[in-house]
Protein backbone atom coordinates (compact mmCIF):
# COMPACT_ATOMS: atom_id res chain seq x y z
CA UNK A 1 0.00 0.00 0.00
CA UNK A 2 1.40 3.42 -0.74
CA UNK A 3 0.51 6.52 0.42
CA UNK A 4 -0.34 10.30 -1.23
CA UNK A 5 2.12 12.59 -0.56
CA UNK A 6 1.08 15.62 1.06
CA UNK A 7 1.03 18.08 -1.38
CA UNK A 8 -1.36 15.39 -3.32
CA UNK A 9 -3.69 15.30 -0.43
CA UNK A 10 -3.54 19.49 -0.50
CA UNK A 11 -4.25 19.74 -3.64
CA UNK A 12 -7.67 16.81 -3.42
CA UNK A 13 -8.51 18.89 -0.62
CA UNK A 14 -8.07 22.00 -2.73
CA UNK A 15 -10.03 20.81 -5.71
CA UNK A 16 -13.03 19.18 -3.26
CA UNK A 17 -13.49 22.63 -1.56
CA UNK A 18 -12.82 24.76 -4.78
CA UNK A 19 -16.65 25.61 -5.34
CA UNK A 20 -18.05 25.60 -9.16
CA UNK A 21 -19.29 28.44 -10.34
CA UNK A 22 -19.70 27.59 -14.09
CA UNK A 23 -22.98 27.98 -13.81
CA UNK A 24 -23.26 31.88 -12.67
CA UNK A 25 -22.17 34.89 -13.50
CA UNK A 26 -18.86 34.44 -11.12
CA UNK A 27 -15.62 33.42 -12.22
CA UNK A 28 -13.41 32.80 -8.71
CA UNK A 29 -10.14 34.16 -9.18
CA UNK A 30 -8.21 33.49 -5.43
CA UNK A 31 -9.23 32.42 -1.50
CA UNK A 32 -8.93 35.33 0.27
CA UNK A 33 -10.75 34.81 3.88
CA UNK A 34 -11.30 31.10 5.81
CA UNK A 35 -13.49 31.24 8.61
CA UNK A 36 -15.39 28.93 11.14
CA UNK A 37 -18.28 28.54 8.81
CA UNK A 38 -17.25 29.06 5.43
CA UNK A 39 -14.52 30.61 3.21
CA UNK A 40 -14.11 34.05 1.24
CA UNK A 41 -13.22 34.27 -2.04
CA UNK A 42 -12.21 37.10 -5.01
CA UNK A 43 -14.26 36.62 -7.78
CA UNK A 44 -15.31 38.68 -10.97
CA UNK A 45 -18.87 39.15 -11.67
CA UNK A 46 -19.13 38.91 -15.39
CA UNK A 47 -22.68 40.70 -15.53
CA UNK A 48 -22.18 43.67 -13.94
CA UNK A 49 -18.44 43.80 -14.78
CA UNK A 50 -16.75 44.30 -11.41
CA UNK A 51 -14.60 42.51 -8.58
CA UNK A 52 -16.80 41.01 -5.57
CA UNK A 53 -15.96 38.88 -2.60
CA UNK A 54 -17.89 35.61 -3.07
CA UNK A 55 -18.69 33.68 0.73
CA UNK A 56 -19.53 30.35 0.11
CA UNK A 57 -21.04 28.75 3.38
CA UNK A 58 -19.78 25.25 4.77
CA UNK A 59 -21.88 22.35 3.54
CA UNK A 60 -24.96 22.04 5.82
CA UNK A 61 -25.69 25.67 5.79
CA UNK A 62 -29.11 26.85 4.21
CA UNK A 63 -28.70 30.95 2.96
CA UNK A 64 -27.73 31.78 6.28
CA UNK A 65 -29.16 34.52 8.44
CA UNK A 66 -25.85 36.59 7.75
CA UNK A 67 -26.62 37.24 4.34
CA UNK A 68 -30.51 38.05 5.48
CA UNK A 69 -29.01 40.16 8.31
CA UNK A 70 -26.44 42.12 5.99
CA UNK A 71 -29.37 42.18 3.20
CA UNK A 72 -31.25 44.24 6.10
CA UNK A 73 -28.39 46.30 6.84
CA UNK A 74 -27.56 49.25 4.71
CA UNK A 75 -24.62 51.57 5.92
CA UNK A 76 -21.59 52.92 4.88
CA UNK A 77 -19.89 50.52 7.75
CA UNK A 78 -21.37 47.20 6.42
CA UNK A 79 -20.66 45.36 3.10
CA UNK A 80 -23.56 44.83 1.36
CA UNK A 81 -24.88 41.74 -0.04
CA UNK A 82 -25.43 41.72 -3.57
CA UNK A 83 -26.63 38.27 -4.41
CA UNK A 84 -27.09 35.23 -3.20
CA UNK A 85 -27.89 31.13 -3.95
CA UNK A 86 -26.55 27.96 -4.46
CA UNK A 87 -23.82 25.41 -6.16
CA UNK A 88 -24.55 21.80 -7.97
CA UNK A 89 -23.05 20.27 -4.85
CA UNK A 90 -26.10 21.91 -2.42
CA UNK A 91 -23.43 24.23 -0.67
CA UNK A 92 -24.95 28.15 -0.50
CA UNK A 93 -22.96 31.41 -1.36
CA UNK A 94 -23.94 35.12 -1.35
CA UNK A 95 -22.00 37.61 -3.12
CA UNK A 96 -20.79 41.18 -1.33
CA UNK A 97 -19.37 44.29 -1.89
CA UNK A 98 -15.03 43.21 -2.30
CA UNK A 99 -13.90 45.29 0.53
CA UNK A 100 -10.48 46.46 -0.80
CA UNK A 101 -8.44 47.51 2.42
CA UNK A 102 -6.36 46.08 5.86
CA UNK A 103 -7.40 44.19 9.10
CA UNK A 104 -7.72 46.60 11.93
CA UNK A 105 -4.84 44.43 13.70
CA UNK A 106 -2.48 45.19 10.44
CA UNK A 107 -3.48 48.69 10.39
CA UNK A 108 -2.70 49.61 13.78
CA UNK A 109 1.17 48.03 12.95
CA UNK A 110 1.20 50.84 10.81
CA UNK A 111 -0.79 53.73 12.36
CA UNK A 112 0.83 54.88 15.46
CA UNK A 113 -1.12 58.07 15.65
CA UNK A 114 -3.42 57.81 18.50
CA UNK A 115 -6.17 60.30 17.23
CA UNK A 116 -6.34 58.62 14.13
CA UNK A 117 -6.80 55.38 15.69
CA UNK A 118 -9.86 56.83 17.70
CA UNK A 119 -11.23 58.50 14.74
CA UNK A 120 -10.92 54.56 12.96
CA UNK A 121 -12.79 53.44 16.59
CA UNK A 122 -15.42 56.15 16.42
CA UNK A 123 -16.51 54.11 12.70
CA UNK A 124 -16.33 50.73 13.97
CA UNK A 125 -18.92 51.95 16.62
CA UNK A 126 -21.15 53.97 14.13
CA UNK A 127 -21.42 50.53 12.62
CA UNK A 128 -22.14 48.75 15.44
CA UNK A 129 -24.60 50.98 16.55
CA UNK A 130 -26.12 51.05 13.46
CA UNK A 131 -26.60 47.64 13.51
CA UNK A 132 -27.64 47.26 17.43
CA UNK A 133 -30.17 50.30 16.05
CA UNK A 134 -31.82 47.69 13.78
CA UNK A 135 -31.99 45.24 16.42
CA UNK A 136 -28.63 42.84 16.02
CA UNK A 137 -25.94 42.43 17.85
CA UNK A 138 -22.58 41.31 16.11
CA UNK A 139 -21.22 38.72 19.09
CA UNK A 140 -17.77 38.30 17.53
CA UNK A 141 -16.15 41.82 17.39
CA UNK A 142 -12.29 41.77 17.13
CA UNK A 143 -9.57 43.19 15.02
CA UNK A 144 -9.91 40.74 12.32
CA UNK A 145 -13.35 41.52 11.64
CA UNK A 146 -13.41 45.10 10.91
CA UNK A 147 -11.62 46.14 8.01
CA UNK A 148 -10.04 49.53 7.57
CA UNK A 149 -9.90 50.77 3.62
CA UNK A 150 -6.81 52.98 2.03
CA UNK A 151 -9.13 56.48 2.20
CA UNK A 152 -10.21 55.34 6.22
CA UNK A 153 -13.56 54.41 5.74
CA UNK A 154 -14.28 50.90 8.16
CA UNK A 155 -16.28 47.99 7.31
CA UNK A 156 -17.47 45.65 9.81
CA UNK A 157 -17.28 42.00 8.38
CA UNK A 158 -18.17 38.29 9.70
CA UNK A 159 -21.56 39.04 10.69
CA UNK A 160 -21.60 34.92 11.16
CA UNK A 161 -22.60 34.62 14.22
CA UNK A 162 -24.61 37.71 14.97
CA UNK A 163 -27.71 37.47 16.20
CA UNK A 164 -31.04 39.28 16.84
CA UNK A 165 -31.04 40.96 20.20
CA UNK A 166 -32.49 38.70 23.06
CA UNK A 167 -33.04 35.99 21.24
CA UNK A 168 -31.87 33.41 23.18
CA UNK A 169 -32.55 30.53 21.04
CA UNK A 170 -29.40 31.29 18.59
CA UNK A 171 -26.34 29.30 20.01
CA UNK A 172 -23.33 31.92 20.92
CA UNK A 173 -19.92 31.52 19.74
CA UNK A 174 -16.75 34.16 19.85
CA UNK A 175 -13.61 34.72 20.17
CA UNK A 176 -11.24 35.22 23.27
CA UNK A 177 -9.96 37.89 24.85
CA UNK A 178 -13.30 40.04 22.81
CA UNK A 179 -15.97 37.39 23.82
CA UNK A 180 -17.95 38.69 26.85
CA UNK A 181 -18.41 37.20 30.07
CA UNK A 182 -22.13 36.28 29.24
CA UNK A 183 -21.76 35.03 25.90
CA UNK A 184 -20.39 31.78 27.87
CA UNK A 185 -23.59 31.80 29.60
CA UNK A 186 -26.03 33.22 27.45
CA UNK A 187 -28.75 30.42 28.44
CA UNK A 188 -29.09 32.33 31.35
CA UNK A 189 -28.97 36.18 30.55
CA UNK A 190 -29.53 37.09 27.28
CA UNK A 191 -27.01 38.90 25.76
CA UNK A 192 -27.71 42.36 24.48
CA UNK A 193 -25.61 45.49 22.91
CA UNK A 194 -23.68 45.23 26.10
CA UNK A 195 -21.92 42.16 24.81
CA UNK A 196 -20.59 44.26 21.64
CA UNK A 197 -19.68 46.86 24.02
CA UNK A 198 -17.84 44.29 25.74
CA UNK A 199 -15.86 43.39 22.63
CA UNK A 200 -15.34 47.36 21.27
CA UNK A 201 -14.25 47.77 24.89
CA UNK A 202 -11.26 45.09 24.48
CA UNK A 203 -10.56 46.52 21.05
CA UNK A 204 -10.00 49.77 22.39
CA UNK A 205 -7.55 48.64 24.75
CA UNK A 206 -6.07 47.08 21.08
CA UNK A 207 -5.51 50.30 20.00
CA UNK A 208 -3.97 52.62 23.12
CA UNK A 209 -0.06 52.79 23.80
CA UNK A 210 1.43 51.35 26.64
CA UNK A 211 0.73 53.23 28.70
CA UNK A 212 -2.62 55.59 28.20
CA UNK A 213 -4.13 58.63 28.84
CA UNK A 214 -5.95 58.19 32.13
CA UNK A 215 -10.04 58.79 30.74
CA UNK A 216 -8.78 56.33 27.97
CA UNK A 217 -8.09 53.97 30.19
CA UNK A 218 -10.87 54.15 31.97
CA UNK A 219 -13.33 54.10 28.92
CA UNK A 220 -11.47 50.98 27.92
CA UNK A 221 -12.44 49.54 31.58
CA UNK A 222 -15.74 50.58 31.53
CA UNK A 223 -16.65 49.13 28.05
CA UNK A 224 -14.89 45.90 28.93
CA UNK A 225 -16.24 45.58 32.59
CA UNK A 226 -17.11 41.90 33.36
CA UNK A 227 -20.29 42.56 34.53
CA UNK A 228 -22.48 43.87 31.88
CA UNK A 229 -24.11 46.44 34.52
CA UNK A 230 -21.12 48.41 34.85
CA UNK A 231 -20.47 49.11 30.90
CA UNK A 232 -21.74 51.59 28.88
CA UNK A 233 -25.67 51.27 28.24
CA UNK A 234 -24.75 51.21 24.50
CA UNK A 235 -22.27 51.48 21.75
CA UNK A 236 -23.42 55.45 21.30
CA UNK A 237 -22.59 56.03 24.84
CA UNK A 238 -19.30 54.68 24.33
CA UNK A 239 -18.45 56.58 21.24
CA UNK A 240 -20.16 59.96 22.65
CA UNK A 241 -17.12 59.34 25.09
CA UNK A 242 -14.17 58.73 23.06
CA UNK A 243 -15.57 62.00 21.01
CA UNK A 244 -15.13 63.86 24.23
CA UNK A 245 -11.78 62.89 24.73
CA UNK A 246 -11.10 63.43 21.45
CA UNK A 247 -12.02 67.11 21.53
CA UNK A 248 -9.84 67.00 25.30
CA UNK A 249 -13.10 67.54 27.23
CA UNK A 250 -14.36 65.76 30.01
CA UNK A 251 -15.51 61.81 29.67
CA UNK A 252 -17.86 60.22 31.52
CA UNK A 253 -16.23 57.01 32.77
CA UNK A 254 -13.22 58.95 34.25
CA UNK A 255 -13.62 61.47 37.28
CA UNK A 256 -10.95 64.76 36.66
CA UNK A 257 -8.75 65.44 39.76
CA UNK A 258 -8.56 69.06 40.70
CA UNK A 259 -5.10 69.51 38.89
CA UNK A 260 -6.19 67.75 35.83
CA UNK A 261 -9.56 70.18 35.43
CA UNK A 262 -7.31 73.13 35.88
CA UNK A 263 -4.69 71.45 33.44
CA UNK A 264 -8.09 71.14 30.85
CA UNK A 265 -9.66 74.93 31.82
CA UNK A 266 -6.16 76.42 31.04
CA UNK A 267 -5.94 74.67 27.41
CA UNK A 268 -9.45 75.17 26.88
CA UNK A 269 -9.29 79.03 27.73
CA UNK A 270 -5.29 79.75 27.22
CA UNK A 271 -6.15 83.04 25.06
CA UNK A 272 -9.14 84.74 27.16
CA UNK A 273 -6.40 83.72 30.35
CA UNK A 274 -3.83 85.74 29.01
CA UNK A 275 -5.23 88.69 27.52
CA UNK A 276 -7.04 88.93 30.81
CA UNK A 277 -4.14 88.73 32.65
CA UNK A 278 -2.41 91.22 30.08
CA UNK A 279 -5.36 93.44 30.89
CA UNK A 280 -5.17 92.99 34.73
CA UNK A 281 -0.76 94.14 34.10
CA UNK A 282 -1.72 97.13 32.20
CA UNK A 283 -4.46 98.60 34.75
CA UNK A 284 -1.62 97.36 37.65
CA UNK A 285 0.65 99.10 35.91
CA UNK A 286 -0.85 102.13 35.34
CA UNK A 287 -2.32 102.64 38.41
CA UNK A 288 1.12 102.56 40.08
CA UNK A 289 2.84 104.36 37.36
CA UNK A 290 0.17 107.39 37.75
CA UNK A 291 1.90 109.74 39.94
CA UNK A 292 4.96 109.79 37.08
CA UNK A 293 2.43 110.14 34.18
CA UNK A 294 1.11 113.32 35.54
CA UNK B 1 -26.94 83.81 20.07
CA UNK B 2 -25.69 85.40 17.26
CA UNK B 3 -22.09 87.12 16.81
CA UNK B 4 -22.91 90.62 16.69
CA UNK B 5 -25.26 90.19 19.86
CA UNK B 6 -22.01 88.60 21.56
CA UNK B 7 -20.11 91.60 20.83
CA UNK B 8 -22.71 93.78 22.33
CA UNK B 9 -23.24 92.02 25.41
CA UNK B 10 -19.21 91.20 25.79
CA UNK B 11 -18.13 94.65 24.58
CA UNK B 12 -21.00 95.71 27.18
CA UNK B 13 -19.77 94.06 30.15
CA UNK B 14 -16.13 94.73 29.64
CA UNK B 15 -16.58 98.70 29.06
CA UNK B 16 -18.61 99.04 32.51
CA UNK B 17 -15.61 97.26 33.84
CA UNK B 18 -13.31 99.12 32.57
CA UNK B 19 -15.37 102.09 33.55
CA UNK B 20 -15.68 101.29 37.38
CA UNK B 21 -11.79 100.81 37.13
CA UNK B 22 -12.02 104.90 36.71
CA UNK B 23 -13.13 105.03 40.67
CA UNK B 24 -9.36 103.97 41.87
CA UNK B 25 -8.58 107.55 40.28
CA UNK B 26 -9.67 109.93 42.66
CA UNK B 27 -9.39 112.66 40.20
CA UNK B 28 -12.39 111.55 38.46
CA UNK B 29 -14.32 109.73 40.70
CA UNK B 30 -16.91 112.72 40.92
CA UNK B 31 -17.67 111.72 36.69
CA UNK B 32 -17.79 108.24 37.72
CA UNK B 33 -21.63 107.89 35.93
CA UNK B 34 -20.51 109.56 32.18
CA UNK B 35 -17.00 107.28 32.36
CA UNK B 36 -19.45 103.96 32.95
CA UNK B 37 -21.77 105.16 30.33
CA UNK B 38 -19.37 106.26 27.75
CA UNK B 39 -16.90 103.34 28.12
CA UNK B 40 -20.18 101.08 28.51
CA UNK B 41 -21.15 102.44 24.66
CA UNK B 42 -17.65 102.42 23.31
CA UNK B 43 -17.36 98.83 24.25
CA UNK B 44 -20.56 97.84 22.81
CA UNK B 45 -19.81 99.69 19.23
CA UNK B 46 -16.73 97.62 19.16
CA UNK B 47 -18.24 94.81 20.02
CA UNK B 48 -21.17 94.96 16.99
CA UNK B 49 -18.01 95.48 14.47
CA UNK B 50 -16.26 92.78 15.97
CA UNK B 51 -19.19 90.98 15.94
CA UNK B 52 -20.21 91.76 12.10
CA UNK B 53 -16.16 90.88 11.16
CA UNK B 54 -16.69 87.95 12.97
CA UNK B 55 -20.18 87.22 10.72
CA UNK B 56 -17.67 87.36 7.53
CA UNK B 57 -14.33 85.89 8.31
CA UNK B 58 -13.52 82.84 10.90
CA UNK B 59 -9.72 83.44 12.84
CA UNK B 60 -8.95 84.22 15.30
CA UNK B 61 -6.19 85.64 14.77
CA UNK B 62 -8.27 87.93 12.50
CA UNK B 63 -10.83 88.88 15.66
CA UNK B 64 -8.02 89.87 18.45
CA UNK B 65 -6.36 91.86 15.29
CA UNK B 66 -9.74 93.85 14.18
CA UNK B 67 -10.55 93.58 17.98
CA UNK B 68 -7.43 95.83 19.15
CA UNK B 69 -7.29 97.81 16.44
CA UNK B 70 -11.01 99.09 16.71
CA UNK B 71 -10.22 99.23 20.87
CA UNK B 72 -6.79 101.49 20.04
CA UNK B 73 -8.89 103.75 17.43
CA UNK B 74 -12.05 104.14 19.66
CA UNK B 75 -9.66 104.89 22.96
CA UNK B 76 -7.83 107.59 21.19
CA UNK B 77 -11.11 109.48 20.04
CA UNK B 78 -12.43 109.31 23.81
CA UNK B 79 -8.67 110.02 24.83
CA UNK B 80 -8.26 112.79 22.23
CA UNK B 81 -11.02 114.90 24.36
CA UNK B 82 -9.88 117.05 27.11
CA UNK B 83 -10.69 116.18 30.67
CA UNK B 84 -12.38 118.11 33.26
CA UNK B 85 -8.79 118.86 34.46
CA UNK B 86 -8.10 120.00 31.13
CA UNK B 87 -5.55 117.36 30.61
CA UNK B 88 -5.26 114.17 28.13
CA UNK B 89 -4.74 110.49 28.87
CA UNK B 90 -3.42 109.09 26.06
CA UNK B 91 -1.91 106.33 27.66
CA UNK B 92 -4.50 105.68 30.43
CA UNK B 93 -7.25 105.14 28.22
CA UNK B 94 -5.79 103.66 25.13
CA UNK B 95 -3.53 100.69 26.41
CA UNK B 96 -6.25 99.21 28.39
CA UNK B 97 -9.10 100.18 25.63
CA UNK B 98 -5.98 98.19 23.08
CA UNK B 99 -6.17 94.96 25.07
CA UNK B 100 -10.23 95.01 25.84
CA UNK B 101 -10.94 95.32 22.27
CA UNK B 102 -8.36 92.27 21.77
CA UNK B 103 -10.77 90.42 24.34
CA UNK B 104 -13.90 91.30 22.60
CA UNK B 105 -12.60 90.57 19.23
CA UNK B 106 -11.47 87.47 20.15
CA UNK B 107 -14.94 86.17 22.22
CA UNK B 108 -16.80 86.89 18.63
CA UNK B 109 -14.68 84.73 17.47
CA UNK B 110 -15.32 82.04 19.69
CA UNK B 111 -18.84 82.33 20.75
CA UNK B 112 -22.06 82.49 18.70
CA UNK B 113 -23.14 81.38 15.59
CA UNK B 114 -22.42 83.12 12.11
CA UNK B 115 -25.31 82.82 9.19
CA UNK B 116 -24.90 79.74 7.56
CA UNK B 117 -23.08 79.80 4.08
CA UNK B 118 -25.39 79.57 1.02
Amino acid sequence: MSFLPDRALDHLRQVTESPDFSATRYQVEEEIGRGGMGIVYRAWDSRLERRVALKVMDSGFAINQEAKLLAQLEHPGLAPVYDAGSLPDGRVYYAMRLIEGRRLDDFLRQESSLPARLRIFEKICEAVAFAHNHGVIHCDLKPQNIMVGQFGEVFVVDWGVARAIDDAAMPTAGTPPYMAPEQSRSREQPLDARTDVFALGRILQDLMPPSPPRPLAAIARKASAPDPAGRFGDVRQLAADISLFLDGLPVTAYRDTVPERLARFWRHNQVLLLLLSAYLAVKLILFFLAPALK
Amino acid sequence: MNKPLVGLIAGAILGIVDGATAWFTPAVRSEMTGILMGSCVKGMVIGILCGLIARKVHSTAVGLGVGAGFGLLFAYLVASMPQPDGQHYYLQIMLPGFVLGAITGFLTQRMGTAPARA
